[in-house]
């Protein structure tokens, strides 16, 4: 079997709109680490990562509704859970 | 019920139950194995269709709202790009060939993946995988035309793309992704959305967009990128349906686990053995490079599946057979297939080169282990017969793997100067295989496997001319009829150098063809 | 003084795709529905039997009893690819979204007499399992019709349907107060009420049709073009007399949509029928007889909407049916 540590990842578009998204992520999963490409940011955390929609709504100053995020992600890895108030990526191993 | 009191607000899981689970019931008029045909011939058990999870889930309202933004967004870049001449800003002109192998081997297949997820949208018996699919098959009617919208500016500019569609139906190597996904659509619903959306669309789709549209972005191909980040937004959708998919079918009944297990190997090596293409892409063909087909290999299948396999192990799934032949040909896989569509530039539909020797020093630089031992010598040798003027072109058609249809150019897992080739019995007749993974294949269901389509076979055969076309004339010339019926026109084919792709790039940019690097006029 | 803007002029090589300037006659600019539709289908060399239709190939002409020359002769009138249809409907649904919204602000149901609320709940509820019926059957068409043209216009109408099933769910939830009681009453309605049964055995006939183009006769054309003006053209309109102007918000979306749809649908019958005498006696013969068919399993809805007028209801949106299929060059 594979020796490999479970990691999850979300990648989005380097834009406007998504720069609090990813401050708020930071915030909420220490463990993350954010690489910065072209166009694009790849957040990797092992074994969990959260969205949290009122960490972003305190960055921002706004409401923010979670499913909104879609216009802007560009892959993701994990066990998915969605819900108005948190998007949770998760390896159950 | 009090007029008084605000309504009670139901969650987004409750909500979406509400609208969208309800809908369905269980058929008295018409026997529901009648109004769902295909659920039971693959030895799959169902028991129950509403265990199935929706992990997003969007109403047809959202849905139009984020989807109608993202175009908006799509086009206003698109038409800019159009109007400013956009494709005068990637890198080099050699860039564009990877277009032209997106366009002619993989937005025909997004085309076929809408009409597969029809299907599967059509034949699940619930309604949770129902709208799944049929969200799927909506989105990649979205990806076929807006890559087509996309490239359309390019063809207008640069050949090898103007006939995409005739060209994927017909030319030898574009059977490698017709062949993978008519595979799929013609295996049973669960085989098909086991070998797609969970095989392709969450374990090796990565593989096709991370790397190569940040390569987009890295050289200045803007529609390019922004196409492939929007579309990117969908398949996060799609993702999740293949990881629903498999744990929806390895939960409703232990007999799945074996059935599952066997779908997933087949699909991941017809899989890698699709993402050939993109190796060399990562490797060869794009100019300004952003990482190795290795390391993306590494990142996005090793590391990535992974995790996902490990997920998996709880219950009773391994990783895909294989898997560690696909570690060992990731040192190889790129040069392998560079080198073969080197040999093939007067039968491909875009224009390959030589590498240069920067790209050849990057080459070393990533594959240690191979590169200066194994295939720099071969590339060496081409440049020189190309400064005597007698650019190497194989004129022998290459045999084809009878299942993933690409060359016999693989090498032993065990040893990189020997051919890897398999040979199977079946009625009789022999049949030849590229590797162990395509092997297995072929004598599970050698049936279906000696039905195909086979391009080479065919030209042999004669089947690949025009009608009317009399090959007894004096003086006839298969290659030259063949490609007429692939509506090769010229440019289309041979090597970059000299093209018309390369001259034009020069005379829009201003440049000079002894120094390159130095603007003209 | 002038300001001179200098775009870099540099000559194309070609103005569209090979495909398309075969069919335009001549290569020129063409247009983006023109791209992305014409040819998308695969139409040969194809690889495998399918496991699941092993008399016929992956894509078949076969499959339908219609013959065409060429499939791309079916052009949307709306000129619908992705793009402009996501952004029709989201403009179509910015309005919905802003009629419930204001409805459930003002709690405007909840203010019915409850004679009206109970007609709504028990007429338009068991409604959404229809809508369901009429995505599944447009998904067949998607699934298994030949060419792009016109499987692209019943993807859209797969995506709608759905989008209409679930606004009627939000008009039960509006009136029921989200605990879905209304919803649950309305599948058992569907399921056994006698007023329902000759409808869900109608469209449970109907998915197990086997030619595509004959079900999108049964369904867009015919059944469709009965159930619409039945429903929402006239009781919406009864309703609002009624004091039930409030639904009319509500379903202003199917109004618009039903009256967008019918373009596409007479376009597609007309181009079939103009084909060959064969494809216009067998586009009539299946009119005529889904009809009669559509119109027996919608007279009970049609007693329970409008009671002693219900034949004359149903006799009027037949006639007009009858006259847009005559237009459309059937003969029924």
């Amino acid at each position: 079997m594979s020796k490999v540590e479970s990691t999850v990842f979300l990648a989005l578009q380097a834009n406007d709109d998504t720069r609090q998204i990813i401050e708020a992520i930071e915030i909420d999963n220490p463990h993350a680490v954010v690489n910065r490409m072209p166009a694009m940011v790849k957040i990797d955390a092992t074994r969990r990562l959260v969205v949290k929609r009122k960490t972003i709504e305190e960055i921002t100053g706004m409401d923010f509704d979670l499913q909104s995020f879609h216009v802007n992600l560009v892959s993701l890895s994990g066990n998915i859970d969605e819900t108005e108030d948190e998007l949770v990526l998760e390896w159950k191993r | 019920m009090s007029t008084l009191e605000p309504p009670k607000k139901l969650s987004l899981k409750e909500k979406y139950a509400q609208m969208t689970r309800g809908l369905g019931w269980e058929t008295t008029y018409q026997p529901m194995d009648k109004v769902y045909p295909q659920t039971q011939f693959e030895g799959i058990k169902i028991h129950d269709w509403d265990k199935w999870e929706d992990p997003f889930r969007l109403t047809m309202d959202a849905y139009w709202k984020y989807q109608a933004e993202k175009e908006r967004k799509l086009y206003a870049i698109i038409d800019a790009f159009q109007q400013n001449n956009g494709q005068l800003n990637v890198s080099d002109g050699r860039y564009i060939n990877t277009l032209k192998l997106f366009l002619t081997g993989i937005s025909p297949e997004e085309y076929s993946a809408h009409r597969m997820f029809a299907m599967l949208g059509r034949n699940f018996a619930g309604v949770g995988p129902q709208i799944a699919a049929q969200m799927q098959s909506i989105d990649e009617l979205r990806h076929a035309q807006t890559q087509v919208h996309t490239i359309s500016h390019y063809n207008k500019y640069f050949n090898g793309m103007h006939d995409f569609r005739h060209m994927h139906d017909r030319v030898w190597y574009l059977s490698v992704p017709k062949s993978y996904f008519e595979d799929a659509m013609t295996a049973g619903p669960f085989e098909g959305i086991v070998a797609i959306s969970f095989s392709f669309e969450y374990v090796l789709t990565n593989l096709i967009f991370m790397p190569f549209m940040s390569a987009a972005a890295y050289n200045g191909d803007m529609a390019t990128v922004t196409f492939g980040f929007s579309a990117q937004s969908d398949e996060a959708r799609h993702m999740t349906l293949g990881i629903e998919c498999i744990k929806f079918l390895l939960e409703q009944d232990p007999a799945n686990v074996p059935i599952v297990q066997r779908y997933i190997d087949k699909w991941f090596w017809r899989g890698f053995r699709l993402l050939t293409l993109v190796s060399m892409m990562l490797d060869f063909m794009v100019p300004k490079k952003i990482m190795s087909w290795k390391e993306a290999w590494d990142i996005y299948f090793v590391q990535n599946g992974g995790s996902l396999f490990n997920d998996l192990e709880r219950y009773g799934i391994r990783m895909p057979k294989y898997w560690e032949e696909t570690v060992i040909a990731a040192d190889r896989l790129s040069c392998e297939a560079w080198n073969t569509f080197y040999n093939y530039a007067a039968a491909a539909n875009f224009n390959p080169w030589c590498p240069s020797d920067e790209n050849m020093d990057w080459m070393s630089q990533k594959y240690p282990e191979t590169f200066d031992k194994y295939y720099r010598p071969r590339f060496e040798h081409y440049r020189e017969l190309e400064k005597k003027g007698e650019r190497w072109y194989n004129t022998t058609l290459p045999m084809l793997c009878q299942v993933c249809q690409i060359p016999l150019i693989f090498s032993e897992p065990d040893d990189p100067t020997q051919t890897c080739y398999r040979e199977s019995s079946h009625r009789g007749m022999a049949y030849h295989t590229c590797s162990n993974g395509c092997k297995d294949i072929f004598d599970h269901e050698p049936e279906k496997y000696v039905q195909s389509w086979l391009p080479v076979h065919q030209i042999y055969q004669g089947n690949c001319f025009n009608p009317g076309t009399d090959p007894t004339v004096d003086g006839f010339n298969p290659l030259a009829a063949v490609l007429e019926y692939y509506h090769f026109g010229p440019g289309d084919n041979m090597d970059y150098a000299g093209s018309p792709d390369e001259a034009n790039w020069m005379q829009w940019k201003g440049l000079s063809k002894e120094d390159p690097t130095k603007k003209v006029a | 003084m002038s300001v001179e803007i200098k775009t870099a002029a540099i000559a194309p090589v070609r103005h569209t795709f090979s495909n398309v300037a075969r069919r335009l006659g001549a290569d020129k600019p063409a247009s983006r529905y023109q791209e992305a539709t014409f040819d998308m289908q695969s139409d040969c060399n194809f690889h495998y039997r399918p496991l699941w239709d092993p008399d016929r190939e992956l894509y078949d002409r076969r499959r339908t009893a219609i013959v065409m020359k060429d499939w791309y002769a079916f052009k949307d009138p709306r000129q619908f690819y992705y793009g402009t249809y996501v952004l029709s409907r989201s403009r179509l649904q910015d309005t919905a979204e802003k009629n419930f919204e204001f409805v459930e602000k003002h709690g405007a149901l909840a203010g019915l007499p409850k004679g009206l609320t109970r007609r709504i709940k028990a007429i338009m509820l068991p409604l959404r399992h229809v809508e369901y019926a009429a995505n599944l059957n447009n998904c067949y068409i998607s699934a298994y019709g030949w060419g792009a043209a016109v499987t692209q216009a019943t993807t859209y109408a797969m995506m709608d349907r759905l989008g209409i099933a679930q606004y009627l769910s939000r008009i039960g939830l509006l009136i029921d107060g989200n605990t879905g009681e209304s919803l649950k009453a309305a599948k058992q309605s569907w399921l056994a009420d006698p007023v329902w049964q000759p409808l869900r055995k109608f469209v449970e006939d109907s998915f197990v049709v086997k030619d595509w183009f004959e079900l999108c006769v049964a369904q867009n054309l015919v059944f469709d073009g009965l159930l619409y003006p039945l429903v929402y053209g006239r009781f919406g309109g009864e309703l609002s007399q009624q004091g039930g102007s409030v639904v009319a918000m509500l379903t202003e979306f199917m109004d618009d949509w039903y009256a967008e749809s019918i373009k596409w649908v007479d376009a597609f019958i007309k181009t079939a029928a103009a084909e060959s005498p064969e494809n216009m006696q067998l586009l009539s013969t299946w009119t005529h007889d889904w009809m009669v068919r559509a119109a027996d399993a919608l007279a009970p809805l049609a007693t329970l909407m409008y009671f002693e007028d219900a034949r004359p209801a149903l006799d009027e949106v037949r006639a007009n049916l009858q006259a847009r299929i005559a237009k459309a060059g059937l003969q029924t």
